[in-house]
């Protein structure tokens, strides 16, 4: 071995020539230099990719802020839409003027009219209110019981997790769209039966997700500190364990509240949610459905506002999921 | 600026291999820019060996970082140059450095158990660095891959190639790492702080392979640390940086013998394996050891056994028959490597597990028999401080919060009365007032441990487990805790049970001492007894371990 590491040092000494030590580095500078070595690269034009690419990457972060702002925006409007419809628009969202129906977007109906000379931007604003209170109707019933099956799983641990933790997988194991059906179904049809039935389907993901987190912090030293300073149990995963794993939990939430105002749309759509006349999301596109060949503008609206509000809670939802220390 | 002359033909043998000048590194941050590195010059000549020394936040690993060009993406060198060859490499992108990394220059990194690929095999997590300077076909790399773990003195290397990183030792690891570092025959490596995260005598044993490998393939190496002793024993020359500036440089034999600057010479003096045992500073705890009746053992361990299950494996038995007591007011050390089974014993004494068998008494109560109430009423008698003060404050509370924990837990005082204990504890350790609306994150190392021993002394115990309490810490803040803990020891009377692996610093706090080795007790002893005169091997080798001790050998 040691043989064979002296004959290495001597050769090493030989291929970089002692008469110019530089010469193997400098010519990695050079792209004229035939001999180059293996991976250089023309180094006036790596360098000005370097400016670009740093440039880029502050141009980027300052559009990740303004994206933010936007998102956050987007989400303030919607609320007003909902807590004071009659600030954003004239018309009402359920008695039409016959006369006007089917009619293109235009100044006077920017969005357009439906069959029964509705306008659309009103039906969209009132229609707010339906669908983000069941959104957070759904998010709350996820959230809650969600991470009270979680903490208490992830802190009690032993069979009271095992037992927990096999409903949840059995949750986890029939689709959303078909769990939530089958609880309306039971339930019965509504806006309020329907965010129900949305978030029961989401409570398993909640649980399995608070529960993660629970058993990470559970294992901390601040947590074995605050058992061996004399806490009980149930002060020390309130004081320690719920506030150190809620943060992921709450980006979670933001999330789920974008998945929910679709779901509920889809409910609304499938003709499992609010009853017609009332302007919910998915309704709206269900009844502009019988008019895509004709009037685009029924179906495509609605369908916008719910794919930027949706965008908008998820951007939201990461930067949440970011700050988090 | 300074530019390095055109080296002539004839000085070529000593040109350096590394020449740092006039180096700036900036980093933005939100408050505005932070200069980390000012002013940095210094020379690696082929073979030497240069260690950069400072405390953290000295700026030691931005200049490492910065010679790689492996700077955090908010960081850029804002002047100077870094040579390598006589090539300036400073404005080189990421793409060129490629070409100098592995080749030119190695790096072995901080934490050998993060630093390696943990769902590939140890051969495969060293073929890479083979693979991607395209060393030759896959049976060339195979070869040379177990050419390098024999190399770095790792037996069986064709069967360790084929494990994965968590069947490894952390000294395995680093080995693994340093095999990676030399595996193009760098001229350099980078050592950034290779060995702090080590056992003492892993330490003596990597640091040795490495003045092995420096010898035989004439690679520099610079070393960057925040132990003094360690760059004592093993570099030729001494870098000494504070707060981004050199503070001074030299041959090592100059700057350790005549520091000519005030930081170097604090360095040195808080660098426990530096200077003497002050012998008599420890004497009135000694004398109650020697004049100890029974009734003054507040801890006594018999015969403890402490088994893990491993499934239907049998038991794994990290504790075996230890027997050891404390006498009250004094300070009793348990040595030994990582893995001896010594924060078992810590943990069996706070009352943490339960021991399978054997009997562990703190003033008169048995605590293996405690159950809930009682286990709760325990903890005011005995406190537990842990190694890693980033992990055992609660992030989401202020300082005042942390401390008054133990206070609301067992219902003392109301409101202002807590508080007032709080200031007064949070005073004891030296920290500010100002301290106590802080979150743990604004806080340093030092100041967090100070916290956590506050935590622990509110409750007026009589016990107080260290457990590992200063290992994380550097020579400095390490220096100004175990201060700190003596004077808290004589002014309430406090008794010690004090977990490391670290002999030097044991040496300046312990009475008594237990080493452990594999979970029995090999040697135990007054500590006087136990430095100057060990009965066993393990013991010497432990002692000899120790960084620094050759050098104060030979100077005095």
């Amino acid at each position: 071995m040691k043989i064979d590491l002296s004959d290495r040092a001597d050769a090493r000494e030989q291929s970089i020539p002692t008469a110019e030590p530089s010469a193997s580095l400098a010519s990695l500078r050079d792209p004229a230099l035939p001999d180059s070595a293996p991976g250089d690269q023309s180094s006036t034009a790596t360098s000005r990719a370097r400016g670009r690419f740093a440039r880029g990457r502050f141009a980027r972060l300052r559009d990740a802020r303004a994206g933010l702002i936007i998102a956050w925006g987007i989400i303030g409007v919607v609320l007003l839409w909902a807590l004071l419809p009659a600030l954003f628009t004239g018309y009402n969202p359920l008695v039409g003027v016959p006369a006007d129906k089917l009619q293109a977007p235009s100044l006077a109906h920017w969005f357009g009219t439906d069959a029964l000379g509705r306008d659309l931007l009103a039906r969209i604003i009132h229609g707010s209110v339906h669908s983000l209170s069941g959104a957070l109707l759904a998010v709350s019933v996820g959230l809650v019981s969600g991470t009270a099956i979680g903490v208490i799983a992830g802190s009690a641990g032993g069979i009271v997790d095992d037992i927990l933790m096999r409903v949840v997988d059995v949750l986890l194991a029939i689709p959303g769209l078909l769990l939530s059906l089958s609880i309306i179904i039971l339930l019965g049809f509504g806006t309020t039966n329907a965010a129900i039935a949305v978030g029961v389907g989401s409570v398993a993901s909640f649980a399995r997700l608070s529960r993660s987190e629970v058993v990470r912090v559970r294992r901390t030293d601040y947590v074995e500190a605050a058992f061996g300073s004399g806490g009980r149990y149930a002060r020390v995963l309130l004081r320690h364990v719920l506030p150190n794993s809620i943060t992921t939990v709450i980006g979670y939430a933001a999330l789920q509240f974008g998945v929910a105002i679709l779901a509920i749309s889809t409910l609304g759509f499938l003709g499992y949610g609010a009853p017609p006349p009332t302007p919910e999301w998915g309704l709206l596109i269900a009844e502009g459905r019988n008019y895509v060949a004709t009037s685009w503008w029924l179906t495509t609206f609605p369908g916008l506002i719910v794919v930027i509000v949706v965008l908008a809670a998820n951007r939201i939802s990461s930067s949440l999921g970011r700050n988090r220390t | 600026m300074s530019i390095p002359q055109q080296p002539d033909p004839g000085a070529l043998a000593s040109a350096p291999v590394l020449s740092v000048r006039n180096l700036s590194v900036d980093y933005r941050t939100r408050a505005g820019i932070a200069r980390a590195v000012n002013n940095v010059s210094f020379d690696i000549a082929p073979g030497e060996v240069v260690a950069v020394v400072g405390e953290s936040g000295s700026g030691k690993t931005t200049t490492a970082q910065a010679v790689m060009g492996l700077l955090a993406p908010n960081g850029h060198i804002a002047a100077g140059s870094v040579s390598v060859n006589g090539t300036d490499i400073s404005a080189w992108s990421s793409h060129q450095l490629e070409s100098v990394r592995g080749t030119a220059i190695g790096l072995i990194p901080q934490d050998p158990n993060n630093s390696l690929n943990p769902v590939t095999t140890i051969g495969a997590n060293l073929a890479e660095v083979l693979r991607i300077h395209r060393v030759g076909p896959a049976s060339v790399i195979r070869s040379r891959v177990i050419e390098l773990l024999t190399r770095v003195g790792i037996p069986e290397p064709e069967v360790r190639a084929k494990q994965y990183p968590h069947e490894l030792s952390g000294g395995m690891k680093q080995r693994v790492l340093i095999a990676s570092a030399i595996a193009l025959d760098p001229q350099l490596i980078i050592a950034d702080e290779a060995t702090s995260a080590l056992d003492v005598t892993v330490q003596k044993r990597i640091l040795d392979l490495l003045d092995e490998l420096r010898s035989e393939l004439g690679t520099a190496v610079l070393f960057v640390t925040h132990d003094l002793a360690v760059a004592a024993d093993r570099a030729s020359r001494i870098v000494v940086m504070k707060d981004g500036e050199i503070q001074e440089q030299g041959e090592s034999a100059a700057v350790l013998s005549a520091p000519s600057t005030a930081y170097t010479r604090k360095l040195l003096t808080d660098a426990p394996s530096m200077i003497l045992r002050d012998r008599d500073a420890r004497a009135v705890p000694r004398a109650r050891v020697d004049s100890a009746s029974d009734a003054d053992r507040i801890v006594t361990v018999r015969s403890l056994v402490q088994e893990f299950s491993r499934g239907r494996r049998q038991a794994f038995r990290a504790v075996d028959d230890v027997s050891f007591d404390v006498v009250r007011g004094t300070t009793h050390a348990i040595v030994g490597e990582s893995g001896s089974g010594k924060t078992t014993v810590a943990r069996a004494v706070a009352g943490f597990t339960r021991p399978t068998s054997g009997a562990v008494t703190v003033d008169g109560v048995d605590v293996s028999t405690l159950r809930r109430d009682a286990l709760r009423q325990f903890r005011r008698q005995v406190q537990l401080v842990y190694q890693n003060p980033f992990s055992s404050l609660d992030p989401r509370q202020s300082v005042a919060e942390i401390v008054a924990e133990p206070l609301r837990n067992f219902g003392i005082g109301d409101r202002t009365t807590r508080a007032a204990t709080v200031a007064e504890f949070i005073d004891r350790v030296a920290l500010p007032a100002s301290t106590l609306t802080r979150l743990p994150r604004e806080l340093s190392g030092g100041q967090r441990q100070r916290v956590a021993i506050a935590r622990a002394l509110v409750l007026h115990p009589n016990v107080v487990v260290l457990d590992e309490a200063v290992s994380a810490l550097d020579v400095t803040v390490q220096a100004q805790i175990l201060a700190l803990l003596e004077r808290l020891q004589s002014e309430l009377g406090l008794t010690y049970l004090f977990i490391s692996h670290d002999l030097a610093v044991v040496r300046h706090i312990a009475d008594t001492i237990s080493v452990m080795r594999a979970g029995r007790i090999v040697e135990n002893g007054s500590a006087d007894a136990v430095f100057d005169f060990p009965t066993q091997d393990y013991t010497r080798e432990l002692l000899e371990a120790i960084p620094g001790t050759t050098t104060t050998r030979s100077s005095r």
